[in-house]
């Protein structure tokens, strides 16, 4: 409204590297990594709609089935799987050590702690793969078995997806230089895995404390 | 900005061909530019349309006769599923949201693209393999379980065709929530810096709503969807009642979304309908704040009213109250936009453009389908007139006299923006008055059909239904002859219409300040607000006046 806040850009001359520059050059006082992050956030939250609909499916479906456990079926194991859940939630303080080490652009320290991470994470994915085996109920063993592997399986899935982002992220830090400026890839990969961890809280308090 | 700089020359500002432009073998391509990816999206939406409609005109000549002897009833179930299919997901949404939605939106906010402009192309992308799942589905005998795909019905029809059609559904979901994560980061993040929210167009609020209700609604179909693909290919039994599942949890899971599907393709409408009625009214819009926040109130109680779908699926009492209540509430937001409107055009120098003469069309129809739905928003109502042809008469004012009136008013309002040409407007309004009239002889007869108890869906019926069903079938011809103007005006205009400028109807949003067709980064100098949106007749600006182009703007 204000001719005063007449925008940078807008000054009555033309930029000829905008016009070079096709089809991706932007004005450079939109802050690409602030939008980036804002709509990963936002990506995010409509990620955990689809959780949260297994969530309410999995709860109407518990309160009402006549026979909730398949035949033969007693119940699931907690003990390992608790480990499990310590390693996981645990892997989330580990990555935030990795990213503070990072904004004090200690490589080492940000490349030891992100590994660290990924191995608690491919822990939790081998302990999940070894309780899978072990368990004597299949995919079609009613809305049991179903929404056991589904709700298990869809996370798991998501943990795999966090792992092979870490991957990348740590492949990219031995680019030199490239982290130098903050990294919205290791700061969204971090977030992701936050997310993880708490879908997995839930899940865990879902499937197995309530049993 | 740091980079070299030239001194501006006006006169290339004014000649479009000095300036790189996209050439026809672009808009088949995985290109970023967010005004080829919106005309990506209406040309296919389009395309679609005219397939969906030659759907419906084989549907209706099966419905001339009570008998099921023009085509096979298992084709008539393929083809009822796939016509309420491709109308919403691709043509209402697609054109709407994604055609209207990518062009607009960085030329009203004063942007150079959207925020994430290859994103924006994997959502378009994803498009045409959900198109042809959908069309090769019919090799495969067609889903028959309506586009509801209520199971036990989806899971024991037509197994590999339901599970294209599911696959289809999810490929177009995700490019929603793309697309609306997009929109969202655009609106927010990449306005003109002089631009506060409450100076974006009306269509702009209308897309935050549309946004936020897609991205809280659509993971919720993909949810069912991914169970129903489960139980009809791997086993499951989520929605098997004879294997421990549960049928409701499938409807809930659905109308979940598909409530709020209906307000995604009603709420770019209502942006549209508040753009194109201020500039051929010349007014300022009646109640800015109202329609804009009322767009917001739709997008919240939107989420909170879809147990309407499901009176009649054993809803308890309390749950039906319940829903009635919320149903009704949104019908104030709603009405408040009608009003909005209306009190625009009073006392405003109407000019009957084909635009308007759509927008108005559309003002009197959807407030039919409107009160219709108030009426099925009622359980003590509903239970008795659901799933007859009471309904499919409602949702047809709502979608057809509503959300495609919108869309014609639009493509009347910004072609002359899209092509530099404006389209013809003898044409246009013979196409307005075959389709007024198509309209409401296809759909006004429907009702009586559902209070007489003609249900939906079947296409074998009652003698006593033929009349009715015969005009209905008449409506239905007329309907799709009344394209035929428009294809022509469309292909004729774009290459040999009156050249249009930059601003045709004397429009103040800034979509109207660049060249026709815009440049390729929309403008040389990003445009200054100095006014609002609509202020018509107001601070000097004469109602007939031009709008202040960026050579008035102080230099520096």
């Amino acid at each position: 409204m204000n001719p005063a806040e007449v925008n940078a850009s807008s000054d009555a001359q033309i930029s000829s590297e905008v016009m070079s520059d096709l089809p991706m050059a932007a004005d450079h006082h939109h802050d690409e990594a602030g939008n980036s992050m804002f709509g990963f956030i936002v990506f995010l939250l409509s990620e955990s709609v689809i959780f949260l609909s297994f969530f309410a499916g999995y709860i109407v479906y518990k309160t009402t089935a006549l026979d909730w456990l398949p035949s033969g079926v007693t119940g699931l194991e907690i003990r390992e799987p608790a480990i499990n859940t310590v390693v996981l939630v645990s892997s989330s303080f580990v990555i935030y050590f990795a990213e503070r080490f990072l904004h004090a652009k200690n490589l080492w320290g940000f490349r030891f702690f992100w590994l660290l991470t990924m191995a608690m994470g491919s822990y939790f994915l081998y302990g999940q793969a070894v309780e899978w085996r072990s368990l004597e109920f299949g995919f079609t063993d009613g809305v049991f078995g179903g929404s056991f592997y589904l709700l298990t399986g869809f996370h798991g899935l998501h943990v795999l997806t966090g792992i092979l982002l870490q991957t990348l992220m740590l492949g990219r830090s031995f680019i030199p230089g490239n982290y130098d400026g903050g990294e919205f890839g290791v700061a969204a990969t971090s977030l992701f895995w936050h997310f993880v961890d708490v879908i997995w809280i839930i899940l865990f308090v879902l499937i197995y404390v309530w049993q | 900005m740091a980079q070299a700089q030239l001194p501006m020359n006006p006169e290339t500002v004014d000649n479009p061909s000095e300036h790189k432009a996209w050439k026809w073998y672009d808009y088949f391509t995985f290109n970023v530019d967010h005004k080829v990816i919106g005309i990506q999206y209406l040309v296919l939406s389009f395309v679609f349309y005219l397939i969906g409609g030659l759907m419906a005109v084989v549907m209706r000549s099966e419905l001339s006769t009570p008998d099921p002897d023009v085509i096979d009833p298992t084709l008539y179930n393929a083809l009822l599923t796939n016509h309420g299919t491709i109308m919403i997901f691709l043509w209402i949404v697609p054109a709407a949201i994604g055609g209207f939605g990518n062009y607009l939106i960085p030329l009203m906010i004063g942007a150079r693209d959207m925020a994430f402009p290859k994103l924006n192309a994997l959502a378009f992308w994803l498009n045409p393999p959900a198109g042809l799942l959908i069309l090769g589905s019919f090799f495969f005998g067609g889903a028959q379980a309506g586009w509801t795909a209520y199971p036990p019905l989806s899971e024991i029809t037509a197994n590999t065709a339901q599970s294209m059609w599911i696959l289809a559904i999810v490929l177009v979901g995700t490019s929603s929530i793309l697309g609306s994560v997009n929109f969202l980061v655009t609106l927010i993040k990449m306005r003109v810096p002089s631009m506060k929210l409450v100076d974006m167009p009306l269509f702009c609020w209308s897309m935050v709503a549309t946004s936020v209700l897609a991205l809280a609604s659509t993971p919720v179909l993909a949810a069912g969807l991914v169970l129903l693909l489960f139980d009809i290919n791997f086993g499951t039994a989520f929605f098997k009642p004879d294997e421990g599942g549960n049928l409701i949890i499938y409807q809930h899971l659905f109308w979940f979304y598909s409530h709020p599907a209906v307000y995604l393709m009603i709420l770019p409408i209502f942006g549209i309908m508040s753009e194109v009625v201020p500039v051929h009214a010349r007014k300022p819009i009646f109640g800015y704040k109202a329609i804009a926040y009322s767009s917001l109130a739709i997008c919240i109680v939107g989420l909170f009213v879809w147990v309407h779908h499901m009176f009649t699926s054993g809803t308890p009492p309390w749950m039906r109250l319940f829903f009635t209540v919320s149903t009704l509430i949104v019908a104030v937001p709603t009405g408040v936009k009608i009003f909005s409107w209306v009190a625009t055009l009073w006392g405003g120098k109407i000019r009957f453009t084909s635009a308007m003469l759509f927008a108005v069309g559309l003002l009197s129809m959807f407030v039919f389908g409107g009160i219709s739905g108030v009426t099925l928003g009622t359980a003590a109502f509903d239970v008795h007139v659901h799933d007859t042809y009471y309904v499919v008469a409602h949702f047809h004012y709502v979608l057809f006299g509503g959300s495609v009136f919108g869309i014609y008013a639009a493509f009347y309002h910004w072609f002359p923006k899209m092509t530099g040409r404006m389209m013809n407007e003898g044409l246009g309004k013979l196409h307005f008055i075959l389709t007024f009239i198509g309209t409401n002889l296809t759909f006004l007869p429907m009702h009586e059909l559902g209070l007489q108890g003609m249900p939906r869906r079947v296409a074998m019926y009652d003698p006593a239904f033929t009349f009715i069903n015969q005009i209905c079938t008449v409506g239905a011809y007329l309907l799709a002859i009344s394209v035929v103007p428009f294809i022509i005006n469309l292909l004729w205009s774009w290459k040999r219409g009156d050249v249009a400028g930059d601003n045709p109807w004397n429009a103040l949003t800034l979509e109207w300040t660049t060249n026709s067709p815009p440049i390729i980064e929309n403008w040389e100098v990003l445009p200054v607000l100095r006014h609002g949106p609509y202020e018509y007749g107001m601070n000097g600006q004469s109602s007939e006046g031009a709008i202040e182009t960026p050579e008035d703007a102080p230099v520096a």
